[in-house]
């Protein structure tokens, strides 16, 4: 620990002491992110305000060859912002400034600490707002989605994170600050940002972002159906598909899941349902109206027992705070759960959601449902006690065994997560190792070190030319995993 | 060179690149065979060459030995209609594609191939609403310059798993490798369309969006002095929707687009340069005189330059206002004298990974920024 040491002294002379924390107890309340059952205390945390503090203390990391972690609000969900035991954890809370709210570009520039729903909030009264919407938008952090290129309920019509920045900067591995984009679309050269966005902390650190800002849509309807069997809303999604329709969410929560979100935050969803589907229509009034009918009449047809249209925001507010709040929700009927996030083909939901059943079954544990049904992509809570012996190895086997299911039928292993810590394991089973080996020259061109988040997204690290790998223990010593 | 015997052809008269002949032209029918092709040429330079609609776009190479023609690698592998999503080959032209009542959402000439609009990231009026081969590539097969066949995405539109290279390789020029299959992501062809033609300056472009009426493109070109917005959707809608731009523009309605609509503001023997600024910058730029023509809706701009003063006004006057200027095509004889990127931002990191992924320099040497 004497790197350790000598780091922390540097960087409190050039940041300020309030900025670095050394203190045991204290670092121990980054030992995790969202996802908690890992856990790792970090040699140091920092707390960076402006993006040349951060390239400060990249640099002192690399001259003193010790890896770096960096953490926005720390609720990802595949343990991307783990930290080193050996390493710095760079956490950018305190870069909090909206730095530009700018209407005429259609651009909102902020740093990476600025919670998701505070750019929306910023730029309503313009008449925008910032289209990705993760469930965890009022407490995530812009630096948090841009590695992890968060998705949302809404990126069926809107797209994801990398479909909204436009500008970047960035400091790189090796600490230099870098200006990739900006207001203006299409910059010359590779694009950077693309490979940036969603390299879950690998490529270096987001220190201000350039976002696009959406107008709002003139009108939003939305729909909640229930239905009496988890197919029937399943054809209900196709249906409207088929139809050429393009909501701006599709979201199917099952029994299990709504029994839950009614313990929960007593959401009032129809009684008996064996699925509820709820649809969001946006755009321009003439538009909307006319497919509001259509989805409507859709759901009818495909067996609904009951449809509700959200009369106003307030009711639109109670429809989704049922859906929003799932994953916290399961708690209320489970003391341990695994959430995943795999992906499959829409058109495949009914048989993998069947599969899954069996499967859950089998291993005598039980599985709630809740999933963006427009792209497929699934939200499995595997539910278990820790506390019963046998019980956590189940559901690990359960869980593996859906994210098996999503490779066989086409799909992916995360849709929104990311791979982070958590998913590593399971990369092989949908990348060959030329296709790992491949998307590992970047990170050679980035981090030839290896010393931003060393450890996530590859199972196993390409060498660069220098620097012999190491294994997962050495990778990650003292790792806590369940 | 036994192998590379097999697989390749004498060049003939029409197989140059930017007035560069190519000594060898091999055109293989899979992405096996591509790779054993690419394989098998590692001491020798490449272009791959598509529908041959942008070929001259870019600086020439610097050396070149194989064209890599990928007009037979050709085809539709699959179009799942349900999950919205077309796997394509990459020497597919985009005329060609027969995809129902959806529709692969990218502007291009109907000889363009999907690996052609990857490789040069070309877009056009409609990206304002649908976005760019970017945002609608949702899965990439390639072969790397030493012959390795690797892909990152796959077939579903929300995937983080990996790096995405479908993004790197967009817009790469052919200078990371092959591309020799592309997933897209799909769009509900809409049921209705209309133009709004009109001769209202630039300045009114904030109030169209503003109107909450989701445009699909927002065109200007200063030649006619038109200013034209496309609508797409339900017949109700559209005919609500443009009924409003007609009001607000003074503008009239019409069915077919405007005979510039997407198309090349210059000639083959003028300077072709791509513009782009941020949105509140699109006015001055179309005042300051030049020949303009595109997106005024994202501020992504073509303009015909009339000689080098020129391209260097242009530059500056984008560059100033956050933007970039490319000159994407010129005459010969002011080629060589051209900065045809102009600056950019990122070009060592740019460096470094066209050095992981091409160490020996071949794939379109010379073609990109700052000789990449």
């Amino acid at each position: 620990m004497a790197d350790i040491d000598a780091l922390a002294l540097r960087l409190r002379a050039e940041l300020g002491p309030e900025q670095v924390v050394t203190d045991r107890q204290e670092l121990r309340t980054y030992e995790c992110d969202g996802l908690a059952h890992y856990k790792v205390i970090p040699a140091l945390v920092v707390l960076p305000h402006t993006a040349s503090q951060v390239a400060t203390v990249v640099r002192a990391c690399v001259a003193a060859g010790v890896p770096f972690v960096a953490r926005g609000s720390g609720t990802g969900l595949s343990g991307g912002a783990l930290p080193h035991a050996e390493g710095v954890l760079i956490v950018t809370a305190q870069m909090r400034r909206i730095l530009d709210i700018a209407p005429a570009d259609e651009r909102a520039v902020v740093e990476p600490g600025v919670i998701n729903l505070q750019v929306t909030k910023a730029a309503a009264p313009h008449g925008y707002y910032y289209a990705p919407d993760p469930s965890s938008q009022q407490i995530c952090s812009i630096g948090g989605n841009v590695a992890e290129n968060s998705g949302g309920a809404h990126c069926l019509k809107y797209g994801f994170t990398t479909n909204h920045v436009t500008g970047l900067q960035i400091v790189a591995p090796d600490g230099e600050l870098l200006r990739l984009g900006g207001r203006a679309l299409d910059p010359p050269g590779y694009d950077l940002i693309g490979a940036f966005v969603g390299s879950e902390g690998t490529l270096g650190v987001a220190t201000e972002v350039t976002v696009r800002l959406t107008r709002l849509p003139e009108a939003v309807r939305t729909l909640l159906a229930a239905f009496p069997s988890i197919d029937a809303a399943g054809a209900a999604t196709s249906a409207i598909i088929a139809a050429g329709v393009v909501p701006a969410a599709i979201e199917i929560m099952d029994a299990l899941a709504i029994e839950a979100a009614e313990a929960a935050v007593a959401c009032g969803y129809p009684p008996g349902a064996a699925a509820v589907l709820i649809v969001e229509l946006d755009g321009p009034a003439a538009e909307v109206e006319a497919q509001f009918d259509q989805v409507t009449a859709l759901c009818d047809r495909a067996g609904a027992f009951e449809l509700r249209t959200a009369a106003d925001d307030i009711e639109r507010a109670l429809f989704w705070k049922g859906r929003k709040s799932a994953f916290a929700a399961v708690g209320r009927i489970s003391p341990d759960y695994i959430v995943q996030d795999g992906v499959i083909p829409r058109t495949a939901l009914p048989e993998v959601l069947r599969r899954i059943g069996e499967v859950a079954g089998r291993h005598g544990v039980r599985v709630a449902n809740v999933f963006h049904a427009g792209d497929g992509n699934l939200h499995p809570l595997v539910l278990f006690d820790a506390r019963v012996e046998g019980e956590a190895e189940r559901a690990e086997t359960v869980s593996g065994a859906i994210i098996d299911l999503c490779i066989e039928y086409g799909g992916s292993i995360t849709g929104e997560h990311g791979v982070g810590m958590d998913k590593a394991k399971y990369m092989p089973r949908m990348f060959s190792d030329d296709d790992l080996d491949t998307m590992q020259l970047v990170r050679c061109a980035f981090d030839p070190g290896r010393l931003a988040n060393p450890g996530k997204v590859f199972p196993t690290p390409r060498l660069c030319g220098e620097r012999p790998g190491g294994g997962l223990a050495e990778r990650f010593p003292g790792v806590d995993v369940f | 060179m036994g192998a590379l015997d097999e697989l390749t052809r004498p060049a003939g008269d029409d197989d140059h690149v930017g007035g560069v002949p190519a000594r060898l032209v091999a055109a293989p029918a899979s992405t096996g065979e591509a790779a054993a092709l690419v394989a098998a040429a590692r001491d020798l330079t490449v272009v791959v060459r598509g529908g041959g609609t942008k070929l001259h776009w870019g600086p020439p190479p610097r050396s070149l030995d194989l064209i890599i023609d990928t007009g037979r690698l050709a085809g539709v592998v699959e179009h799942a209609a349900g999950d919205l999503i077309t796997v394509l080959r990459a020497g597919t032209p985009l005329g060609d594609l027969e995809l129902g009542d959806q529709q692969l959402a990218l502007d291009a000439p109907a000889a363009a191939t999907v690996g052609g609009v990857v490789a040069t990231g070309t877009s056009g009026p409609r990206r304002l609403h649908y976005g760019t081969a970017r945002d609608l590539l949702i899965g990439i097969t390639i072969v790397r310059p030493d012959g390795v066949v690797a892909r990152s995405g796959g077939k579903v539109v929300k995937n983080v798993a990996g790096y995405d290279l479908g993004k790197l390789y967009t817009g790469s020029y052919g200078t990371l490798g092959l591309i020799t299959e592309c997933v897209f992501r799909l769009h509900p062809r809409p049921a209705a369309a209309a133009y709004v033609r009109s001769t209202a300056p630039a300045q009114a472009v904030p109030a169209i969006l503003a109107a909450q009426v989701a445009p699909a493109a927002i065109e200007i070109d200063t030649a006619t002095g038109e200013l034209a917005v496309l609508l797409e959707g339900t017949p109700a809608g559209v005919r609500e929707r443009s009924a409003l731009v007609e009001k607000l523009l003074a503008g009239e309605l019409s069915e077919t687009a405007p005979g510039w609509w997407g198309r090349d503001p210059w000639a083959p023997d003028e300077i072709g340069m791509k513009l782009s600024v941020p949105l509140s910058k699109v006015p001055s730029l179309i005042d300051s005189g030049a020949a303009l023509r595109g997106s005024a809706g994202t501020g992504v701009l073509y303009a015909a330059a009339r000689d080098i003063t020129e391209v260097e006004r242009l530059r500056a006057l984008c560059v100033r206002g956050g933007g970039h200027a490319v000159v994407l095509t010129a005459p010969a004889e002011v080629r060589d004298i051209l900065d045809m990127w102009g600056p950019v931002p990122g070009l060592a990191l740019m460096r470094r990974i066209k050095d992981q992924f091409d160490p020996g320099h071949r794939f379109a040497p010379g073609r990109f920024v700052g000789g990449i």
